[in-house]
């Protein structure tokens, strides 16, 4: 029964008669028939659904997660991250030394993230077209179509201040000369809690859920979940049908039901690293080995300090204040740059990210409304030396992600724990602790300085994690350097689209949403440009 | 020093993470897939807790039992929402530390679980936190995760960190 006194607009729809089934309610098997298929409700699959329904298509959205909405998001860590994300929120690389954050439910990432808005940066496209053969990625060809989903999602300038988190990062670079600036978001009227990252209570956030999702229902588009996308049936160049499997009601174990849906084409959008794994159980063509590989993490770094004053970085809009500076430092093809943001912190995520355990743990736990988070997201793919993961399946046919930190990459990690504490400390923190299993609480710059450097940089020592998983069906206009082409076409698969991050040939240098929603609508508004037109009796 | 001989027993050591879970698997024939926290799991969990949780458990009984029993159900809670591959990669770890041998040569606890103390659980962490090979590592960060997850995400434990926790009007306490 709902206790929240916000009205709900998933409770509304389905009321109204909106076309939604959760397969784990089913007993036996179906045969479905769609326009198109959509697989994933992200930032991909809602953008490319709502576009496709809107163009007169009968589409069927196909979602591993459960449909969750306000009257469920109760913001507590416990409840939210087991319902709400890929592995309970642990969802780990091959040899367990990064973890991974992406949403799974309606609206995936896009859910739960933290509300972060940024066009592709205009020197990541350059790149593109310069080292990756994409041509048609210029600024100006992609201006329009962040305009259109900043103005379908709001995205816009944040009025309010930055919460306490956030202006410390904005005043402990001041110091240092290092400019900063404000984080766009996509909300309306958002009340400022800063629980964003175990979904939005009050709807304020324009994430999939509350946007595309609902519009691509009102016109008649069918939704299943709790639905997992086994594999296509390929037959010559095309996609015959796609196999799911249903899950139980806790989303763990197939339920025994399957369903298969033919269509006239298939879109992809289940993430960089659901996407590509369903393309190997698939066996989809891969003349030049190129599927899952070069998979991007923006490995995340954290410095955590102790100020006398409060911080409540649990309280208000999470990640508000940003900067590139150390993006800008060195080329983009030089050492590796970061981007730095202040996350929040709730006890749970905070507890098991800080190392150590015992008494000294318990004691930085005590101090949790004076403790101040940063994050820096380092920006791999641009160099030989990051060269990115792969993803594979295991013999149960599960992804799995190898993605080895390199030298390279260490390199940047012990400079952005530089970076962060220096302006921690500028900022008055009265200690500094790099998060890293052999780190001490610092007392002054100095005596971190000493400690960073000394510190010993390997994986599960150094602790990394991710929110951004991007690549592994990269795009590019030369067959040799991606499985798609520049309008997202799968090669050697006439009717099987990819929309989502897996299509980036590098990482981003941001956080991907907005470059995700964009990269969406362009690609969708093109495929029923040509839907459209082609015959439906084309139906294999 | 009898203490860290079990460091030195090399690739062997790391094989028995696998090789243990493999044999607990054979001999305690839980629901496939499905975690289960039996008797002897149960007291591996509770040995660690004080070790692990630190001032952050009370200090006295009866609440200092009643805190590790909450601990422990936590503990449950959150391994049933993992994965059915991640919760068999989890008891498998909990079988291994409850193996007697196990018990002795990779975690260093002569005795039972149950008579362990705090310092010499700690000693236990403390080396596979930084321990050469990164299965024990790996199994060191899978209990930290674990257990202060479960702790600091009830929210029983939050007003002794100063967590005034969610807007009670959208959020009612469950």
């Amino acid at each position: 029964m709902s206790t929240s006194p916000i009205p709900d607009p998933i409770a509304a729809g389905l009321a109204a008669g909106w076309q939604v089934t959760d397969c784990a309610s089913l007993t036996r098997g179906a045969t479905l028939e769609a326009d198109v298929v959509v697989i994933g409700s992200g930032a991909g699959g809602g953008v490319t659904a709502e576009i496709l329904a809107q163009a007169g298509l009968a589409v069927l959205i196909v979602e591993e997660g459960a449909l969750r909405s306000s009257r469920d998001f109760k913001m507590r860590e416990a409840d939210a991250y087991p319902q709400l994300y890929q592995e309970s929120a642990a969802r780990k690389t091959r040899d367990k030394a990064i973890n991974i954050l992406q949403g799974r439910t309606v609206g995936g990432s896009t859910t739960v993230n933290w509300t972060s808005s940024f066009r592709t940066p205009p020197e990541t496209l350059a790149y593109w077209q310069r080292q990756h053969a994409l041509s048609g990625y210029s600024e100006q060809a992609m201006a329009p179509w962040f305009a259109m989903m900043e103005q379908r999602l709001q995205i816009g300038d944040w009025p309010v201040p930055p919460n306490e988190n956030n202006d410390l990062l904005r005043r402990g670079a001041q110091v240092l000369g290092i400019p900063t600036a404000a984080i766009r978001r996509n909300v309306a009227g958002c009340w400022n809690l800063g629980y964003c990252g175990m979904g939005c209570p009050t709807n304020a956030k324009q994430s999939m859920l509350v946007t595309t999702i609902p519009v691509a229902l009102a016109l008649g588009a069918r939704l299943l979940t709790h639905a997992r996308a086994e594999r296509f049936v390929l037959q010559g160049d095309r996609v015959a049908s796609l196999q799911i499997t249903a899950l139980d009601a806790q989303g763990l174990a197939p339920s025994g039901v399957t369903i298969t849906v033919r269509a006239r084409h298939f879109v992809l959008a289940g993430g960089a690293i659901n996407s590509p794994a369903l393309l190997l159980r698939s066996k989809a063509p891969d003349p030049h080995g190129l599927l899952g590989q070069r998979t991007f993490l923006h490995p995340i770094v954290i410095c955590a300090a102790v100020f006398g004053q409060r911080v409540d970085a649990y309280a208000g809009a999470p990640q508000t204040v940003y900067s590139d500076h150390f993006l800008h430092t060195q080329p983009i093809d030089g050492a590796i740059g970061y981007k730095l943001e202040a996350p929040p912190l709730h006890p749970l995520l905070m507890a098991t990210t800080m190392g150590g355990f015992g008494n000294a743990h318990a004691q930085t736990m005590r101090q949790f409304p004076h403790v101040h988070g940063l994050l820096a997201l380092l920006r791999d793919g641009f160099h030989a030396g990051s060269p990115g993961g792969s993803v594979a399946i295991d013999r149960h046919g599960a992804p799995v992600l190898d993605y080895p930190l390199t030298p390279f990459i260490w390199d940047g990690v012990r400079r952005a724990l530089l970076s962060m504490a220096e302006i921690q400390f500028a900022a008055g923190a009265a200690s500094v602790y790099p998060v890293h299993e052999m780190a001490g609480h610092y007392t002054s710059w100095r005596q971190a300085r000493s400690a960073i450097e000394a510190l010993p940089y390997k994986a599960l020592l150094a602790r990394v994690v991710s929110a951004h998983v991007m690549g592994g069906c990269a795009m590019s206009d030369d067959a040799r350097l991606g499985v798609t082409d520049g309008h997202g076409r799968y090669r050697g698969l006439a009717n099987l689209s990819v929309h989502d991050g897996s299509l980036f040939p590098t990482s981003l240098g941001a956080n991907p949403q907005l470059s995700i929603y964009a990269l969406a609508a362009r690609l969708a508004s093109s495929l029923a440009g040509s839907l459209s037109q082609s015959p439906a009796g084309e139906r294999a | 020093m009898q203490r860290r001989s079990f460091l030195k027993l090399g690739l062997m050591a790391a094989a028995g993470v696998a090789a243990g879970g493999g044999l607990y698997r054979v001999l305690h024939s839980a629901t496939p897939g499905r975690f289960t926290l039996d008797g002897e799991a149960h007291a591996v969990l509770a040995a660690i807790a004080p070790a692990m949780l630190g001032g952050a458990l009370a200090a006295t009984e009866p609440q200092r039992s009643m805190d590790i029993a909450g601990l422990v159900r936590g503990v449950q809670l959150a391994i049933a929402g993992l994965p059915l591959a991640q919760q068999k990669e989890v008891q498998d770890l909990f079988g291994l530390l409850a193996l007697a041998p196990a018990r002795r040569l990779l975690a260093g606890i002569k005795g039972g679980w149950g008579e362990a103390t705090a310092a010499q659980v700690a000693v236990f962490l403390q080396d596979w936190r930084l321990h050469r090979f990164a299965t024990l590592q790996t199994a060191y960060l899978a209990l930290h995760d674990l257990m202060l997850g479960a702790w600091y995400g009830d929210a029983g434990h939050w007003a002794a960190i100063g967590y005034p926790g969610p807007l009670p009007e959208l959020s009612p306490a469950p």
